[in-house]
Parts: C-alpha cells; sequence; structure tokens
C-alpha cells in the first residue's frame, strides 16, 4: 500500500493494528476488542478525511499509485469476458487507448478507454495514459464497430491530456480528437462516459461526448491540469493548490455546474481502498445508466445529448 | 580612451531639424524588417509587400477584406462573458475582462456577421486575437452556436476563421465544453448539407485545433500560419530537443494532409467566392 500525504493518519492506524495483531499472536492474549476498536476508528478516520479532501488533495487521489485503471475495470465489469481489440488500421496501435468488447450480464458492450501502465516499464509504454492520434482514431474505429452492431459504449477516461509529442503533432493530434467529438455526437447508440481518475482537456473530451457522463468521487475533469494552469496563469509550479481551487475541478464542482450528469461513489477511503467494490459500484452504475437509455429513441437520444452540450455556458447580453 | 571615436562632426540631426513622425504612420515588417507606410501596408491588405509576411488581422479587417462593399449584420454583439466560477488568478477575470473590453472594444473573442462575399451569401464567425490571446470561453462558443443556428434556418454557408492560443483557462471546465458544444453544432451542418469552411489563420492551437477549426468541409489557412495542438514550446519541452524548421506552419500542415490549401490573403475572397460558387452549383 502507497500512503499519500493526507492518508497517514490512516497509515498510521493500519500500522497500530499489525503491531496489535502481532503481539496478540506471540503472547496468546485476546485482543479482539482492542482490534474491533481500531478497525472502527480506521474506517471512520477514513470516512473523515476522504469527505473533507481539498481540490488539490482530491487531484492527488485520482493519481493514486494504487487506483484501479480502465483494464481493470473492463476485465472487472465484464466478469472477465472483454476482449481487447486492437489498431485504428491506419498508423498502429496505440498503448495509451485500449478497447474492445466485454458482455455486462450477458449484453454486449464496447469498452474503450485511456490506459496507464501498472509499472514503470508499462507507464512508458502507454506513455502515462496520453494518447496520440492514432489511439484517438482506434477509439473511433471501435465507436463505429459498435453502431454497426447497435452495441452500446462505454468510456473510461483517466488521462493527463493528449500526448503533446512531435509525431503526435504531424498525425493530427487536433484533427483527431475534434473528429471523435463531431462524431461522438451523432452515434446512434447509448453511450456513457465514466471519469475514472484523471480528466484532462481535450485528451479527455476526445472520448467523452456521451449521453451519461458520470465522475467517480476522487477524480478532476477540466480544461488543464492545476500544475499547467499555475505555470501558464501565474508563471510559477507553486500555485497549483490555488489553481486547483480557482478551476472548480472536482466531482462536485463539476455537477453543481452541470457539467457533468452526475457522480459515482467510491468505496471508503477511496477506489483504491477496495477494488473489488469499487469495480461494482461501477458496473451497477453502468447497468442502471444502460436501462435508462435504452428506454430512449436514438434520434431522440441524440438529440438530448447535443442539446445538453450546448446548454453548456454562461453569457450575458 | 573610447573604442569608438567620432570622424565626422555634426553629422547628428539638430533638434529644429527634426520631422514629427506620427505615431502609426508605419509599419516594420516582423520578418524582414522592411518599413513600408502603414496606408501601404493596409492597401496590400496587411501583407508585407517585400516579402510577403501576413501580418495577425483580426475581425474588423477580415470583414472588410471579404464582404462586398464591407456590407455586413452583425449578430449576436452585445453577449459577454459572465465569469461563472468567479475567477482569480494573478488578477481578477472580471476586471481582466472589463480592461480588455475598454482596451480592444470588443465584448470577446470572436464577432459573427452576416452578408456576400462575391455576391454569395455567408456567415463569417472571425476571431480577434487581441482579446485575451483570442481564448475560447463561453462566449465564443455560444456565438458560435446561435450562429450555426442561424445558418441552419436560412440554409447558409459558415465560414469561421480561427486565430486562438485555445481554451480560456479562466473559464476552466466550461471553456472546455465549448469544443464539444461547437462540434456537436457543427455535426448538425453536416447532416443538413451546409458548407462549412473553416480558415485557420495564425495562431490557430489548442481546443480550437482540437474542435472546429479542424472540422471544416475545406480546412484553408494563410501562408506562414502557426496551426498546432500543443504549441511549440509544449512540444519542444516533451521530446527535449529542437524542433524541425518549419514545423507547425501551415505549409506542413498542409503536407502532412489536414489542410485542403493555403490561400495567400489578396487572392482570399476570390477563392472564397469561387468555393461557395462550387458548392452552390
Amino acid at each position: 500500500m502507497t500512503y499519500l500525504e493526507f492518508e497517514k493518519p490512516i497509515q498510521l492506524l493500519v500500522e497500530q493494528l499489525e503491531q496489535l495483531n502481532e503481539t496478540a499472536e506471540k503472547t496468546q492474549v485476546d485482543v479482539a476488542s482492542a482490534v474491533a476498536e481500531l478497525e472502527a476508528k480506521i474506517i471512520t478516520t477514513r470516512k473523515e478525511i476522504y469527505a473533507n479532501l481539498s481540490a488539490w488533495q482530491r487531484v492527488q487521489a485520482s493519481r493514486h499509485p494504487d487506483r484501479p485503471y480502465s483494464l481493470s475495470y473492463m476485465d472487472a465489469v465484464s466478469d472477465n469476458t472483454f476482449i481487447e481489440l486492437h489498431g485504428d488500421r491506419t498508423v498502429g496501435d496505440d498503448k495509451a487507448m485500449i478497447g474492445g468488447f466485454g458482455q455486462i450480464d450477458g449484453r454486449t458492450v464496447m469498452f474503450v478507454g485511456q490506459q496507464k501502465g501498472i509499472n514503470t516499464k508499462m507507464r512508458q509504454i502507454r506513455r502515462f495514459g496520453m494518447a496520440n492520434p492514432e489511439g484517438y482514431r482506434k477509439a473511433l474505429r471501435l465507436f463505429k464497430l459498435a453502431e454497426r452492431f447497435n452495441k452500446p459504449i462505454v468510456t473510461f477516461i483517466d488521462t493527463p491530456g493528449a500526448y503533446p509529442g512531435l509525431e503526435a503533432e504531424e498525425r493530427g493530434q487536433g484533427e483527431a480528437i475534434a473528429r471523435n467529438i463531431f462524431e461522438m455526437a451523432q452515434l446512434k447508440v447509448p453511450v456513457i462516459c465514466i471519469i475514472l481518475g484523471e480528466g484532462a482537456s481535450g485528451g479527455a473530451l476526445g472520448i467523452g461526448v456521451g449521453d451519461k457522463v458520470c465522475m467517480l468521487e476522487n477524480t478532476w475533469y477540466s480544461v488543464i491540469s492545476p500544475e499547467s494552469c499555475s505555470s501558464i496563469l501565474w508563471r510559477n509550479w507553486d500555485n497549483k493548490e490555488t489553481a486547483a481551487e480557482a478551476l472548480k475541478l472536482t466531482a462536485k464542482d463539476m455537477l453543481e455546474n452541470k457539467l457533468v450528469d452526475a457522480i459515482i461513489p467510491e468505496p471508503i477511503g477511496g477506489a483504491h481502498n477496495n477494488i473489488p467494490e469499487a469495480h461494482q459500484i461501477v458496473k451497477q452504475h453502468i447497468i442502471t445508466y444502460l436501462k435508462e437509455l435504452d428506454a430512449i429513441n436514438p434520434e431522440e437520444r441524440i438529440n438530448q445529448r447535443i442539446d445538453k452540450f450546448c446548454n453548456m455556458g454562461v453569457v450575458v447580453e | 580612451m573610447s573604442w569608438f571615436k567620432r570622424k565626422k562632426e555634426g553629422i547628428t540631426t539638430s533638434t529644429k531639424d527634426k520631422k514629427e513622425t506620427p505615431d502609426g504612420l508605419w509599419y516594420k515588417c516582423p520578418e524582414c524588417k522592411t518599413i513600408i507606410t502603414t496606408d501601404e501596408h493596409e492597401d496590400n491588405s496587411w501583407v508585407c509587400t517585400s516579402c510577403a509576411y501576413h501580418e495577425k488581422i483580426g475581425s474588423e479587417e477580415y470583414f472588410a477584406l471579404l464582404f462586398d462593399n464591407n456590407a455586413f449584420t452583425e449578430i449576436n454583439a452585445g453577449v459577454k462573458s459572465a465569469d461563472p466560477l468567479n475567477f482569480t488568478d494573478t488578477k481578477k477575470y472580471s476586471a481582466r475582462l472589463a480592461d480588455t473590453i475598454a482596451k480592444t472594444e470588443l465584448n470577446d473573442a470572436i464577432r459573427t456577421a452576416y452578408g456576400k462575399v462575391d455576391g454569395n451569401d455567408l456567415m463569417i464567425a472571425c476571431m480577434d486575437f487581441k482579446f485575451i490571446g483570442g481564448s475560447m470561453g463561453s462566449v465564443v462558443g455560444e456565438k458560435i452556436a446561435r450562429s450555426i443556428d442561424y445558418c441552419l434556418a436560412n440554409r447558409l454557408p459558415l465560414m469561421i476563421i480561427s486565430k486562438s492560443g485555445g481554451a480560456r483557462m479562466m473559464e476552466a471546465a466550461y471553456s472546455l465544453m465549448q469544443m464539444a458544444k461547437t462540434s456537436a453544432k457543427l455535426s448538425l451542418m453536416a447532416k443538413a448539407g451546409i458548407p462549412y469552411i473553416s480558415f485557420l489563420t495564425d495562431p490557430t492551437t489548442g481546443g480550437v485545433t482540437a474542435s472546429f477549426a479542424m472540422l471544416g468541409d475545406l480546412n484553408i489557412s494563410e501562408p506562414g500560419a502557426l496551426i498546432a495542438f500543443a504549441g511549440p514550446r509544449v512540444v519542444r519541452e516533451t521530446i527535449g530537443k529542437d524542433l524541425p524548421e518549419g514545423f507547425q506552419t501551415a505549409e506542413f500542415v498542409l503536407e502532412k494532409g489536414f489542410l485542403d490549401k493555403i490561400i495567400l490573403r489578396k487572392e482570399l475572397k476570390t477563392n472564397i467566392g469561387k468555393l461557395l460558387n462550387m458548392f452552390a452549383n
């Protein structure tokens, strides 16, 4: 387990509990009541800490090294029926963007999402979840495949942004993202987008135009990361906390501003604290949303989707 | 002892012989440093007469260049930003807006107007870089969306002239969602079969490139314009070395296959007229 700075009180309690169990084993003393008390305290501490996170801490939680990534959800939500499909049919197969078919309680769904690496080597291969244009084009190919066979689409968003590399620019990163947004607006099948971790800018929106756009509790979604915002607006890296507050990027703020449709709760202490439970919660939400969206005819669904995005923005006259 | 010595005495112009030159009478090309009068520069469509450098211009100039007899009807001119997040960085966003409005005499970074271009009806949405770097916030998104609504209702072709540093950070996720809003609206134009010409001018970057600017039925640009998703500085930091010559210029983007054409500003109007005619007949 890795503990973030603000999780230190939890770590202390967990270590105490471990020590207690160890001593109990050695001395054969009955510590059941003390253990129960500590366990209860760990739960309340976790609850308390996670209920009161600042915006910046929420950003840190979204990047927690133990947090489950897209592939883990794709496997679990589909009860391990997920079959990964590769390639954009033009340039190559982007490892930062993954997708494929899977079944939720027997029903086929197309999953697409950014994938971060789970160890140093994989992080490099997956470019830290920053997709190239061919990643967005693979996503679009899979969207179109799903549409052709009338399968609903679920996207998992977890990216610090689209990859800002030389080849990405050569191959039209801007065009790739723009095309996805444009095409997603008109998809005839239900589209559910869930932000699992980081939702940074156009890189996130490139697979983020859906009938239901939801954020897990400890995630963020905005036009820029707080660090980059600090470097551009304040011209230094020290204002990331202020920037995180100012950007109103937490799930709660985003819902209040009607920029997302729902918040999906996480297990006590965050998704990383109980990964199987996080998987189940997400699965149940997908099932509920699919039922809701199935009831609307495709044309009406497209109209509602477009109207929703067209109502975003605040102006005065 | 000084290093340099004056050989001839008395070559400095005495104060009484100096001529008054009013500000703004001369234009110095940032590329080739040639100096010409601003009148000459304007007559040449704000293009350098010696090296053809296309100076950045705004909506006023583009409207004058394109609309027949500079006659057009502007719509939604009074739409302004509402500062929905009460944003403050080194300065309050509301104050920044007020100052910029006073300084530029513009209400935001885009103006929308319809009129005739060589006799062809056209809606033009033109961005102004001098308004907070032509950044896209709620107003840019809303005005593009409304101009598209007008185009859909009246079957009018649309041209968006992009000139922008990208999304406006002070409106955070609201700015981001303008990418979805404008692109979704453009999908309705495509469905209705009404032409949309995207004209990408120097610079077109970030969220603007990653939405409406790259979605034209035709993507057209001006010589030398910077067109990018991630700006050159960011790309340089990512790859850790210098960028190749001409990287992310319009010519580069044309070569990579993302533009239909680069058009000289002087030939813009006749070319747009011809293209509109192609769609219409």
